[in-house]
């Protein structure tokens, strides 16, 4: 008995020794040598591995930071929308650089097509995702460029920051919003857009991304934008650019000086966490000055469509 | 008896309900307004040669054919062009589309035999015979609108052997192919012999399911003078329809994955197609006009007409004593692959073959359960396919693994959809997992 122990304790015992042996100079010719700077960064990070920083993850998000600082002596480009400032802050500290501070941005529903403004003239009883309705239909309201309502962007969001509501139809965006970019790519309308979150919170964007002529995008959706460049002509810091039959505002140049969102005839253009206008004297005149040139210019403009589409 | 032919795998047999087989095909009346889309046939939509206020005759090429698969477009009507401009089409998108204002008085092009007799002579060799197609910009009536001439020229290296003739109309509720076959059964044959000179072919087989023993009949006595042309009786069985089953079915071989039927010497082609082909070749009549069934359990009057390309679909349902009140859906199509319009406005285009009234109990869907792995659309699949593992690859966004799993050769024949007992929209997540999986390929190139 005490024999066949004894031999199996010896075999097992060399083995091991070998094996350990081998191990050994295995592990010394296949070394992975890796920068300890990684840890450390890749510590700070907010390890949500969400991809919004364009990489598969926070930690090849932190290779890539230190890879940059290595070779280029900067982190131009790389940024975490999640951790914001903050985090890339430390990150190059570590790193032993700095960063310059960027805007945060947050994510924008540029549709306002709710169940009210844009009445469904049809229903759609398929699977719920936004990406085989898109292929199938235009809409229940008939517009071909506003939201579905299925909630590809709800299901996208890592950060519950996204909700249906359920009155409109539509998408809301909440404040934990960190602009991963996640439900930009879920949509395939592209209706959402990263802007910078703004002064204050105040942004002003144009809540509509429907190219059709002014007349058809007034018929399927009451607060479409209809192309009628007012807003182009009263803004003074070229902040408007209209392509398409839209306007876009550009949130750099965008002073938030919300002449446009006044003259806007269909409310297309949307001002958020604005306080609530004191009316003075003086301002209300001009306001409505500026508006009633405007309403003749509208008129001009609407009446081609208007024949074209009787 | 002997056992009727049929393909062998999969398949389905949804209720017939072919309501609309005794009504003889009518003439519709004109549209004040025609709405002509573009993009009528698969591939590139063709670039329009009129412009506002221009008097259009009809047959007048209005619109021309771009790109190698495209189709030329010709005035369905006399009158005066409004506008080229976008139009919704049966989806909802709004597509290019020439706006024609309707005149009463009909002047057809000149050079258009517009008489009824039947020119029995095939004068023209195979080249003018394919030009002459392409001039009067033929497509595949069937329903995928594939441009016909395209199909005609064959690649070198092989050779076709079989003219199959698709009279199957497998798809529950449409009658137009049955009543063309009863009514134009000579034209449509002198069509096949035309389209087998073309094809250089010897044999052409017309398969027709045997639930039209009438146009079986009909069409084996008149097939009797023309040599080379046999008419096959087939099973009733849904998908017969699909060119792969329909090769299946007739002589009996199998069309590899991704590969075209030429692969194994045969050419399918579509009943109306054959009947379209002769008025183009032996009377030099373009593609304007085709027949259309509109059909339902609540329609007063299920008919079939012969419609102008770009008459609104409103006027058909008129014709046929109004829409019933209790419509849910109206299907462009037949009940299993048709899409539900989502306006009357649209037009009828080269691809429409029935408009399907449901009532609104019929159409609702039931409510999707969870997958109980019961395998009935794994049997069904006339494909050998998976449907739903495949729509769950596409619900997952899984799109390399479901190319391996060949979701691209799904026919969307919707058989796994009906077949499922807890309701899953597998169809759908199989369409959309064949969009994006087809994405993926045209990027690669």
């Amino acid at each position: 008995m005490n024999e066949v122990l004894m031999y199996a304790l010896i075999t097992l015992g060399l083995l091991g020794t070998i094996a350990a042996v081998i191990l050994y100079f295995v592990a010394q010719k296949f070394k992975v040598v890796e920068d300890p700077k990684i840890d450390l960064v890749d510590e700070v990070l907010p390890k949500a591995n969400c991809g919004g920083c364009g990489f598969p993850g926070c930690r090849s998000f932190a290779e890539a930071l230190v890879k940059s600082a290595n070779e280029k002596q900067s982190l131009e480009g790389l940024n975490c929308p999640v951790g914001g400032n903050e985090v890339m802050k430390e990150a190059a500290s570590i790193l032993g650089l700095e960063v310059e501070e960027q805007d945060p941005l947050i994510a924008v529903i540029r549709c306002n097509g709710s169940k009210a403004n844009s009445p469904a003239k049809v229903n759609y009883d398929g699977p719920s995702t936004c990406a085989f309705a898109h292929n199938l239909y235009a809409g229940e309201g008939g517009c071909q460029f506003g939201c579905l309502g299925l909630g590809d962007c709800v299901a996208s969001c890592d950060f519950d920051a996204i909700h249906m509501n359920p009155e409109t139809g539509l998408p809301v965006v909440n404040d934990k919003c960190v602009a991963c970019g996640a439900c930009v790519k879920a949509c395939p309308r592209s209706i959402i857009e990263l802007r910078p979150k703004g002064k204050k919170d105040r942004r002003i964007f144009v809540s509509c991304i429907n190219q059709d002529k002014g007349g058809i995008a007034k018929k399927n959706c009451g607060v479409a934008c209809i192309g009628c460049s007012i807003c182009f002509k009263v803004c003074t810091f070229d902040a408007i650019t209209m392509s398409n039959n839209l306007a876009y505002i550009d949130p750099i140049k965008c002073k938030l000086c919300r002449k446009c969102v006044e003259v806007c005839p269909t409310n297309a253009i949307h001002e958020i966490n604005f306080p609530v206008r004191k009316k003075k004297a003086e301002t209300e005149e001009e306001v409505v000055e500026t508006k009633t040139t405007m309403t003749v210019t509208h008129d001009t403009k609407s009446d081609p469509q208007k024949d074209s589409q009787s | 008896m002997i056992a009727l032919k049929t393909f062998k795998k999969g398949g389905v047999h949804p209720e017939e309900n072919k309501i609309s087989a005794h009504a003889p095909i009518q003439k519709l009346p004109f549209p004040k307004q025609a709405i002509v889309p573009l993009g009528q046939n698969l591939g590139a939509p063709s670039k329009p040669l009129v412009k506002r206020g221009d008097e259009v005759n009809t047959g007048q090429l209005i619109a021309k054919a771009e790109g190698f698969i495209a189709a030329n477009l010709h005035s369905p009507f006399t009158g005066k062009v409004l506008k080229v401009d976008d139009a919704i089409d049966s989806s909802g998108y709004r597509r290019p589309a020439i706006f024609i204002e309707v005149q009463e008085e009909e002047k057809w092009e000149e050079g258009i035999d517009t008489s009824e007799a039947i020119i029995r002579e095939i004068k023209a060799d195979k080249q003018a015979i394919i030009d002459q197609i392409k001039q009067c910009g033929i497509v595949g009536l069937g329903g995928a609108t594939f441009p016909t001439h395209v199909k005609l020229m064959i690649p070198d290296g092989k050779k076709a052997e079989y003219l199959i003739i698709n009279g199957v109309e497998c798809e529950p509720y449409l009658t137009s192919d049955h009543r063309l076959m009863l009514e134009k059964g000579e034209e449509m044959l002198i069509g096949i012999k035309i389209l087998m000179k073309a094809l250089e072919v010897e044999k052409a087989i017309v398969g027709i399911e045997n639930n039209k023993p009438d146009a079986i009949n009909h069409l084996s006595e008149l097939a009797k003078q023309y040599a080379g042309i046999s008419i096959q009786p087939l099973k009733v069985k849904y998908p017969q329809g699909g060119e792969k089953q329909l090769i299946k079915a007739t002589v009996n071989r199998e069309v590899p994955s991704g590969k075209l039927p030429i692969e194994v010497g045969c050419i399918v082609s579509n009943v109306g197609t054959a009947v379209a082909v002769y008025e183009a070749v032996q009377k030099n009549k373009p593609l304007i006009e085709r027949v259309v069934t509109v059909t339902g359990k609540a329609v007063k009057k299920p008919s079939n007409f012969m419609v102008r390309v770009g008459t609104p679909v409103q006027m058909l349902i008129e014709a046929a004593e109004g829409l019933p009140d209790n419509t849910g859906k109206i299907i462009n199509g037949g009940p299993m692959m048709g899409k539900a319009i989502t306006s009357l406005e649209v037009p009828i285009v080269k691809g429409s073959s029935g408009i399907l009234l449901m009532k609104n109990e019929e159409s609702r869907r039931g409510i999707p359960q969870t997958c109980i792995r019961c395998s009935k659309c794994t049997i069904a699949c006339p494909m050998g396919l998976e449907p739903f593992l495949l729509a769950k690859m596409a619900k997952l966004s899984l799109y390399e693994r479901a190319e391996t799993e060949k979701i691209m050769d799904c026919i969307e024949c919707g058989s796994c959809q009906f077949t499922c007992p807890s309701n899953l929209p597998l169809l759908d997540y199989l369409r959309l997992g064949k969009n994006k999986v087809g994405q993926i390929i045209r990027s690669r190139k």
